[in-house]
């Protein structure tokens, strides 16, 4: 395709760096400096997509970031693979770049001709309401006809289905001024921020060229110079100051709290060779000191039968197209407007050599200068005219106007031959970021526009987004807002409009498809009909309707719908509501939000020193908190079921070896120490000897159980604290508070040791025998060293604190030693222990083991709702003590009642059945539904020890329900079980604490 | 994101922080003289203002210290930050005094 519409000279475009790209598999030409929508303009179509709902021909409506239209999917870099393409990219935006492979969305067989077009037939099936209308019943219609069918028949672009191959990038910054675009008010605001050198300044522009409206002046002088060279000195001498940062290509997407503002930077889309590794899009996260939004504002389509032809467009949008890009949009142009600055977009047409003509809606006598400027430039100017339709299907061929006489009398009709048209309603303040940073916006009726109000951070608005339209006035606030104070002379812009919400037609305006919001497919008739059904906040309009509710966030039709709703109803606009605007600005890639954080990055595994070993001789894992542990050891055939049973056996018959690294452990020490672990637990702690362990118990305030764990008291002011693998960081932090806010007068220090130690368990009858050959400097005899008591000492020539203790039932020790000699203390212990057929075991075989001795887990049984007599641990809860964290709590009157849930065991009557954990528990199974539960299943194992399976409960008065028999819920109804001691096997031989 | 004034390190970002609730209710020195009744109110029972609230927060991706908060339940924002133990500043009520982030 070569370029039929390209205009002979002029524009910002690079004409010694020819390009093309792919667009539908053809080959599209163009210049460094287009975007693919200028392309495809010089190229003379229009046709740039099918709409959301009606499958019509869509053209490109826009030149910036407000493109409801013009929706790509991008390939950007076909020749490295797969994974670099990405949906719904704004052709008016996307930056061309030799190699691009861009293509039309949400039609099929082809752009040209979509059979979802017969949506459009269907028109009267999609009215307002339609998704709320429709979705209701049958309930089998949902598998079957909406989500296959209407999912596909509307839509978007396809998600790509390949994980995206690119890098993304991640950056903190802070400033004392940021500025958000870099138009004539950005500009200003920057060049006045920075003029003191210690202050830090950024700027940042989502577009690739900055200069904003003024990219497309090549009319006005600014003190003397053309828009061009102001912008060229401007940016030349921002980029001179060290304290400037210039982000072109940035998107501030995000306005968040105490001006912590998102960006996100396209790094090298636009780069034609991009080194590898180089990030293609990087996310900033700014803290700016003071924020100035100079981010302009957007234009208002006219709302008339068809205004959605391709072909049709905002008329600053052609003067974009024309003086920008040096396209002619069309060889015969038609502006239509209710708004003076469309005259300026006629003027530079006319002076590009191209036939225009203009209809205005304002009357003679309503218009300003730019009326007699744009006759005396001889262009054919009808005012007082309304647009009574567009006339073509895939690219407008007319448009029928007609004289608005007195009284709303419409005259004659009067079609004027084009090919391309460019409207005007007026415009919008861009007040996305004002309204994000949760400040107040006013309605200005003269400007017909909401503006910023109050605010809620330090931040200020210049220029459009502030209601501020004249080009000298624009640059005068921009300095201002960037805290200077100057003059300027410049051209005088033509401002001012007259709103128009719906254009007056000679035609029955329920039969009239006006679009209101291009991208969700929305028309002024779908909006009458919404607020005649009774909605009249725009925000219940919006979601009854959707406008304003697609990936443009209703850039260019919020205040049209806004205006036809109060229009409706006769009230004034600001009484009707405005929409709330939130994250993100323009849509963002997730790759960008995601950035670093993805595959072994996302959730990063803690693993004990022993995994290695662990993976090495074929465990299986699972999560346990954030660590990965051992689960199971299978050997060669075996299953789960019985890699455990096996693992069970051996540590009741001869000797396990477990990794306990992940217990949570605490060092207390200070002269306070025990008074503080007095007040922490609800044991006592002052009797306690140097040497010796206690299982320890802690509640919250309010009663229940925090957590537990074996506590060793190394020193009179040195306690070793252990804790569940869970609850090791809470456990820490609970203690950290009361320590700091209640009790700042104990001399006490915490730390955390669960990094520096890791744990080797050593369970069972031969534990002993393991052990003995490498460990120095502690008596392992029963007498010196029995259950429950520790010692330093040294194993392997490493220093350990042994632990005598046992979660098993049987004789074990835990040895404790630095975390970097846990793997070869570990091998030698395993080496050694082979000649007594030591078996490796994991989390599962450690929690049956438990189970079989009755011990609970705090975060099984527990749901912390448990108070120690409900699991039978009021023995550890100290009479002696007045006061410990959570003892008043136990004598409250519902803590105290009868009919809580008490932990027992449950036997089922068929010994191989293994009730799930969880299951619901019930007396009778054939009460009414829904019938009163009694508690519910908290642990379930098969035991090879016991011969069958065994399970603990919360039960409803458990205790004293023993040897009742009570009903299971399992997954087909229900079965039997008795209620028993929670406690299934008894040790022989030695045993842990003989 | 909250920007926060730590008394000890200065100004970080919320994700540093931790929340512990509303500030100046102390531990009852003896629980078991206490009515049923009084010590449900200290569990359970807090003020929820619509503008100024003192509360608790920890420095627990920095320092590690506790200290208390002026906050503004409005606009979020961060009137003053002082020391655990210090009294209650005197920084007035309207959240209209808040408006302005410094
Ligand atoms: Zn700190």
């Amino acid at each position: 395709m070569s370029q039929p519409f390209r205009l002979p000279g002029g524009g910002r475009i690079d004409r010694s760096k020819p390009l093309s790209v792919t667009f539908n598999g053809k080959r599209l030409e163009g210049y460094r400096g287009d975007t693919i929508a200028s392309m495809l303009l010089a190229s003379g179509s229009h046709l740039a997509g099918r709409s959301f709902k009606y499958h019509r021909p869509r053209g490109i409506l826009t030149h910036g970031s407000d493109e409801p239209n013009a929706l790509l999917s991008v390939d950007w870099r076909p020749e490295k693979g797969a994974g670099r393409r990405d949906p719904n990219n704004r052709a008016s935006v996307v930056e061309a770049r030799d190699g691009l492979s861009v293509s039309t969305q949400n039609h099929w067989p082809s752009l040209e001709t979509d059979i979802g077009v017969v949506n459009d037939l269907l028109a009267p099936v999609f009215v307002a309401g339609f998704y709320y209308k429709t979705f209701m019943w049958p309930r089998s219609f949902w598998d079957k006809v909406y989500e296959p069918v209407i999912r596909r028949a509307a839509g978007l672009g396809e998600a790509p289905e390949v994980p995206d191959a690119d890098r993304y990038a991640n950056r903190h910054a802070h400033c004392d001024v940021l500025v958000v675009g870099a138009g004539p008010a950005g500009l200003s605001a920057a060049l006045a921020a920075s003029e003191d050198g210690s202050k830090r300044v950024m700027l940042a522009d989502e577009g690739f060229a900055l200069g904003g409206s003024l990219l497309q002046d090549v009319t006005s002088k600014i003190d003397g110079q053309s828009a061009a060279e102001w912008v060229e000195a401007a940016v030349a001498k921002l980029d001179a100051r060290e304290n400037v940062v210039i982000l072109p290509r940035t998107t501030v997407f995000g306005y968040y709290n105490h001006n912590h503002v998102a960006m996100v930077e396209r790094v090298s889309d636009h780069l034609d060779e991009a080194r590898d590794g180089l990030a293609r899009e990087r996310l900033w996260q700014v803290r700016a000191g003071q924020v100035v939004l100079a981010t302009g504002s957007h234009e208002r389509p006219l709302v008339f039968e068809n205004n959605d032809r391709p072909g049709i467009m905002l008329a600053e949008s052609m003067r974009a197209f024309v003086n920008r890009y040096a396209v002619a949009p069309g060889r015969s142009l038609v502006v239509a407007t209710s708004s003076a600055s469309a005259y300026r977009a006629a003027l530079d047409a006319k002076a590009a050599g191209i036939a225009t003509r203009i209809v205005d809606i304002r009357l003679e006598q309503d218009c300003g200068p730019e009326l007699a400027q744009a006759r005396s430039a001889g262009i054919e100017v009808l005012t007082g005219h309304t647009v009574i339709k567009a006339l073509g299907g895939k690219r407008v061929k007319g448009l029928v106007v007609a004289p608005l006489g007195n009284g709303g009398a419409i005259g004659t009709r009067r079609t004027l031959d084009c090919d391309c048209v460019g409207m005007s309603g007026g415009w919008t303040p861009s007040v996305h970021l004002f309204s994000q940073s949760r400040g107040k916006l006013a309605f200005d009726a003269e400007l017909d526009a909401f503006l910023p109000g109050q605010s809620a951070q330090a931040e200020i608005s210049a220029g459009a987004c502030h209601g501020v339209y004249d080009l000298k006035a624009v640059i005068e606030d921009g300095a201002k807002a960037g805290g200077g104070n100057i003059t300027v002379e410049a051209t005088a812009s033509f401002t001012g409009f007259q709103p128009v919400r719906v254009l007056p037609t000679d035609v029955d305006p329920g039969k009239v498809r006006a679009f209101i919001d291009f991208q969700n497919d929305v028309t002024a008739k779908d909006i009458k009909l919404a607020v005649r059904e009774g909605f009249t906040s725009i925000e219940h309009v919006k979601r009854y309707t959707t406008t304003g509710m697609a990936t443009d966030q209703g850039k260019t039709s919020n205040m049209n719908a806004l205006g036809l709703v109060a229009g409706v109803l006769d009230r004034p606009l600001p009484s009707v509501g405005t929409t709330t605007f939130r994250p993100p600005y323009t849509p963002v890639s997730f790759g960008a939000l995601v950035g670093p954080a993805r595959d072994e990055l996302f959730d990063p595994v803690r693993k004990t020193p022993i995994d290695a070993w662990a993976e090495a001789n074929g465990a299986a894992f699972e999560p346990v908190s954030l660590w990965r542990r051992a689960w199971y050891f299978p050997k060669a055939g075996e299953d789960m079921h019985a890699a455990v049973q096996r693992e069970c056996k051996a540590v009741r018959t001869s000797v396990g070896i477990f990794d306990a690294s992940t217990l949570g452990k605490i060092e207390v020490v200070g002269p306070d120490a025990a008074e503080f672990m007095n007040r922490i637990y609800t044991n006592a702690w002052s009797k306690l000897k140097v040497g010796g362990c206690r299982y320890g118990l802690m509640l919250r305030e309010d009663g229940f159980v925090y957590d537990d764990g074996v506590v060793a008291r190394l020193a009179e002011d040195r306690f070793h604290v252990t804790t569940t693998t869970g609850g090791a960081p809470r456990v820490m932090a609970h203690m950290e508070d009361y320590l700091q806010t209640e009790w700042p007068d104990l001399d006490v220090f915490l730390t955390s040791i669960t990094e520096q130690y890791a744990v080797i368990a050593l369970q069972g009858p031969n534990a002993r025998k393991v052990l003995e050959p490498f460990v120095t400097d502690i008596d392992l005899s029963e007498e010196a060293f029995p259950h429950m008591a520790v010692r330093e000492g040294y194993i392997c020539g490493v220093p350990t604190r042994l632990f005598r203790v046992s979660f098993t039932g049987e004789a074990g020790f835990e040895v404790n030693v630095p975390a970097d000699y846990a793997e070869s203390v570990w091998k030698a212990l395993y080496e050694h222990g082979k000649q007594f057929g030591i078996t490796p075991y994991g989390t599962e075989t450690m929690h049956v083991l438990r189970c079989e001795m009755g011990f609970i887990i705090v975060g099984q049984e527990t749901d912390g709702t448990a108070t120690p007599d409900d699991l039978g641990l009021s023995g550890l809860v100290s009479k002696v003590k007045t006061d410990f964290v959570g003892k008043r709590s136990l004598t409250r009157p519902d803590i105290t009642a009868e009919g809580r849930k008490q932990l027992v065991g449950l036997l089922t009557k068929n010994g191989q059945e293994v009730l799930d954990e969880g299951a619901q528990i019930v007396a009778d199974p054939s009460a009414q539904v829904p019938m009163p539960m009694l508690g519910h299943v908290t642990s379930s194992y098969f035991s090879s020890n016991c011969g069958r399976s065994i399970a603990m409960a919360m039960v409803k008065n458990g205790r004293a329900r023993m040897g009742e028999t009570l009903w299971v819920t399992t997954p087909s109804g229900f079965t039997e079980a008795v209620v028993a001691p929670a406690v299934f096997h008894q040790v022989q031989g030695a045993k842990a604490d003989a | 994101m909250l920007l926060i004034r730590c008394p000890y390190c200065g100004e970080r970002p919320e994700v540093e922080f931790h929340c512990g609730g509303e500030a100046h209710i102390a531990r009852p020195d003896t629980p078991a003289e206490m009515t049923d009744a009084d010590w449900a109110s200290f569990l359970y029972y807090r003020t929820n203002p619509k503008g100024l609230h003192a509360e608790r927060w920890v420095h627990n991706h920095g320092c590690g210290r506790w200290f208390n908060a002026l906050r503004d339940t409005v606009t979020d924002a961060f009137v003053q930050t002082y020391e655990m133990g210090a009294p209650r500043p005197d920084a007035g009520n309207a959240s209209s005094t808040a408006t302005k982030a410094a």
